[in-house]
């Protein structure tokens, strides 16, 4: 983790640990520094310590050891509520028994705020996520979308810096999510506030994200900008669970200038980009992205070291094909390509070649 | 598919019409449902329905009076109350057949109970005069036997009142008889008798006939015994006096017994007229009381107030209605002084229910079934047992007392009374529905999620402003049907006040008990308990409205 302790840090994490029942650590030695105006996102499976990080920043857990900075300030000792942080719980977590105008004034009412003031500043966190005409309505007359907005708008109408999201998205169907992870992207950037969002739904992490912090295991296994993240990925877990992946298992027979030789399970050797393998004779698994295997030879570059395959399966999915090969001895080797006027469609029980980069080929670490 | 296009009624794919098609689909589903909740209802309907209809209907019934002296409540109605004079000969003369009548059926004493609620002394004027009430007319009684001893043979008196055999008869005195005596014990008189008055008698002597009648119906019916082996009663031949002093025509009249009557006529035109008012008077001055006679004229209507004007203190005469004198006034202090302790039972368990439901509702569930074990242990235990051990624990020998005085804070020679007094009741009461306010609560409280009070805070509301602003609004509808269930409980509680209550600490269940099983005044036991039941249909319509009952949530 490169980036730990940087002056210019807003938030920061330095050497923070957390166990809940004192034998197991649920979060194991994180440090993370966030930069002001950053949308940064915690992607994991559950269980990988996301939401105790978040809910530690939020003050609802302490650390068990390490120190929290926000700005510069150990906020270690701080109750949640002196922390000026915003946030949007999976729930939404609106007060049932308070219409949506009261749920926004409740954090400017406990600020002692002046009610002329108060108005407007809901008024304008309402325009804001477009839901100027609801002022007076309980949240459970609002549907799962206006909630939202709803919830969002109670996080920011009181200015703060830094706003915390878990999984706020959760609840809405596929079309909403979308729509509202454009919205909270956009309303986030405009608003020049740090973000810290968590979510276990990669598509979302990666599209709103400036930067994303993948857990696994109580640590950070790569935080990098979504495209670094799904391209070079520096583990075979983010590999994993970012995106598509095809993966192939074998031994380093050959290490040279960034790059190696892989013997495979079935005896082929291919070559590919040594990113997580230190030393010939180690075991490793190679990572190949579906959309980056070709199989006509056409568009493949000359010289390019090929091997066998086998067809198991074609699924047709409108824009792309998705095809299930045999590869060395691995029958979950998938391929997607484009639905392209002059493209092949494999059947079932064909041989074929494939064939890739180098550079697109990632030799990591055998989990 | 030709449905759409056809007119008429829809019919189902055999050609019944869809309505009646669909209707005898769901019937069996409703029979079903009936005959599941049937059990429930109809247990309900007699266990439940049944004996508050029955209170209902106590609290203001007031048939004995006019059932049992049917001549007399109804010469009264000519009295005038506030005249200052006891009523006339004739009310006396009514009243001595009814007594007579109540005497034999020994319903009189019962009449007296009833009146004696109004007017003290009534009961055992009844009582007395109901043992003497057949001397009265003992003379011209003695003279008429001394005259002929036929007037004792119990088959001349019924040969004289059946007019020998194959005379014509007439059946209506006998039921008029009947009806007397089913309206006065409500006992069914239904069955041959074996007496019919003779037609020629019936005319002759109405009065005699009718009094024999009764006598007839009762020996029969009630003593079992039969009509003609038996002397009739004095009434009888009072009657038979009065009217052949009255001056009965006996000159047409040839059946049987005609000497003996004649004879008797004669005889009693010498004697001198039974005074029923002086006969009574000697039996008990009393009866010359004005008090008595408006008692009864006021209360001779079958349906009466009175129960419930008792119940509030008030009384009836016939001014109308008027406060109780200040000695007697109870029954508001007692409503007020049990609102007062109810509510003040409700406001000492929420107190100390809504900490402990809080916290049951935040632990982790297996200490929380734990800790709700020792919520409910005290409904395992007998209420008469955790009653008596507050006994033990507050009574001025008691634990506490004890205690204190070890510890030097109270001294020995003034140990405190927490015992049979408000503070007793107070306390057992509260102990013992403290469960159920404390369970309502909790299952509120459990669906409150804490992230609430996560985000209350996380918005900038210190610990005790996001309790009160987020937490506790949810938490009321717990509160409410806590509440509720705690008041309603403890406004009618009996036992705990009866037992730790004192004098100073019962409830009006209490005064309720007392005249269900001691003073056996019904009446107005059934309407102090249907002012109870109306006192909390008031105050759950009240809660209603201020809070609403949708509010209310049991889980």
């Amino acid at each position: 983790m490169t980036d730990s302790q940087s002056s210019d840090a807003f938030v920061a994490f330095d050497r923070v640990q957390k166990s809940y029942d004192g034998e197991t650590l649920v979060v194991k030695d994180l440090n993370l520094s966030i930069p002001k105006g950053e949308f940064l996102t915690m992607l994991g499976p559950s269980g990988s310590g996301k939401t105790t990080c978040l809910m530690m920043l939020a003050g609802f857990e302490t650390a068990t050891h390490g120190k929290i900075l926000l700005d510069g300030v150990s906020i270690n000792n701080i109750p949640p509520h002196k922390r000026g942080i915003g946030m949007v719980f999976q729930n939404y977590a609106l007060f049932p028994h308070m219409t949506v105008a009261e749920n926004l004034s409740f954090p400017l009412e406990v600020r002692k705020i002046g009610k002329s003031d108060r108005e407007a500043k809901v008024k304008r966190a309402l325009d804001m996520v477009q839901m100027g005409n609801f002022g007076g309505r309980r949240p459970a007359q609002l549907s799962g979308g206006q909630q939202q907005r709803i919830a969002l708008a109670r996080a920011l109408v009181f200015e703060p810096e830094l706003v915390l999201m878990d999984e706020p998205l959760g609840a809405l169907d596929k079309q909403l999510r979308e729509h509202m992870q454009f919205e909270i992207t956009n309303l986030a950037h405009d608003l020049g506030i740090t973000t810290v969002y968590v979510t276990h739904d990669q598509t979302e992490a990666l599209t709103m994200s400036d930067r994303v912090a993948v857990f696994d295991d109580g640590r950070i296994q790569q935080i990098d900008a979504p495209d670094t993240l799904y391209e070079s990925p520096t583990n075979s877990f983010v590999a994993q669970f970012i995106g598509e992946n095809n993966t192939l298992s074998g031994v380093v027979k050959k290490m040279s200038d960034g790059f190696c030789q892989v013997e495979l399970d079935d005896g082929e050797v291919i070559d590919c980009k040594a990113v997580n393998v230190s030393e010939v004779g180690e075991r490793t698994q190679v990572s190949i992205r579906p959309e980056r295997v070709e199989y006509d030879k056409s568009r493949l570059k000359s010289g390019t070291h090929t091997i066998k395959a086998e067809v198991l399966e074609f699924v047709y999915m409108g824009d792309i094909f998705r095809t299930k090969l045999r590869v060395a001895g691995n029958d979950d080797f998938v391929i997607k390509t484009r639905n392209a006027p002059d493209q092949r469609r494999l059947k079932p029980g064909e041989t074929i070649e494939i064939g890739w980069l180098p550079e697109d080929c990632r030799a990591l670490d055998a989990r | 598919m030709s449905d759409t296009t056809q007119s008429g009624p829809v019919l189902a794919a055999d050609g019944t019409p869809l309505k009646k098609s669909l209707q005898k689909a769901l019937r069996a589903q409703k029979l079903r449902a009936l005959a599941l909740v049937a059990p429930l209802l109809i247990f309900v309907l007699v266990t439940f329905i049944a004996p508050i209809a029955d209170m209902l209907f106590r609290s203001v019934e007031n048939q004995i009076v006019s059932r049992t002296l049917q001549n007399t409540v109804v010469a009264l109605e000519d009295w005038d109350a506030e005249g200052g004079e006891a009523p006339g000969e004739a009310v006396y003369e009514a009243l001595y057949w009814d007594m007579f009548l109540a005497a034999e059926a020994k319903e009189h004493t019962r009449l007296g109970t009833r009146l004696n609620y109004e007017q003290t002394g009534v009961s055992s004027l009844f009582r007395g005069t109901g043992r003497g009430v057949d001397d009265i007319g003992e003379d011209q009684i003695d003279a008429l036997e001394d005259l002929n001893e036929a007037w004792e043979e119990e088959s001349f008196w019924y040969e004289l009142m059946t007019g020998g055999d194959g005379a014509a008869k007439d059946g209506s005195q006998l039921s008029a008889a009947r009806e007397r005596l089913s309206t006065l014990t409500t006992d069914s008189y239904r069955g041959n008798v074996g007496f019919e008055p003779g037609a020629e008698i019936s005319a002759l002597l109405p009065r005699t006939v009718s009094e024999y009648a009764t006598f007839a119906v009762y020996t029969v019916f009630v003593e079992e015994d039969v009509v003609a082996e038996e002397e009739p009663w004095e009434a009888v031949k009072v009657a038979l006096i009065e009217e052949l002093k009255a001056g009965a025509d006996l000159s047409g009249y040839s059946g049987p017994g005609a000497e003996e009557l004649r004879a008797a006529q004669e005889m009693l035109a010498d004697q001198p007229d039974i005074d029923y008012k002086a006969a009574f008077l000697k039996e008990d001055k009393d009866w010359g009381s004005i008090p008595v006679w408006q008692t009864i004229k006021t209360y001779s209507p079958p349906f009466t107030s009175g129960y419930f004007l008792n119940a509030v203190d008030l009384q009836k005469t016939v001014d109308g209605v008027e406060a109780r004198p200040e000695t007697q006034q109870i029954y508001i202090m007692l409503f007020q002084r049990t609102l007062f302790m109810s509510l003040v039972i409700m406001g000492s368990c929420i107190l100390l229910g809504y900490p402990i439901a809080w916290i049951l509702a935040n632990l982790p569930v297996r200490t929380a079934n734990l800790l709700l074990i020792l919520v409910l242990l005290p409904f395992w235990t007998s209420l008469l047992v955790r009653t008596s051990a507050w006994k033990v624990m507050l009574q001025q020998q008691g634990v506490i007392n004890d205690v204190l005085v070890w510890l030097g804070m109270v001294a020995d020679e003034s140990r405190l009374v927490m015992i049979n007094n408000q503070f007793g009741t107070i306390v057992a009461m509260t102990h013992i529905l403290l469960p159920f306010m404390i369970l309502p609560m909790y299952s509120v409280m459990q669906t409150i999620p804490p992230t609430y009070l996560r985000a209350a805070k996380s918005l900038g509301a210190t610990n005790w402003t996001a309790f009160w602003r987020v937490y506790f609004p949810q938490s009321v509808p717990g509160i409410g049907a806590g509440s509720i269930l705690v008041f309603i409980l403890a406004i009618g509680y009996y036992i705990t006040p009866e037992i730790v209550g004192g004098t100073t600490g019962t409830f009006i269940s209490n005064r309720i008990a007392y005249h269900i099983s001691s003073s056996l005044n019904w009446g107005l036991a059934a309407a102090l308990g249907s002012i109870l039941l109306a006192a909390v249909l008031i105050l759950y319509w009240a809660y209603d409205k201020i809070v609403g009952i949708d509010n209310v949530k049991l889980g």
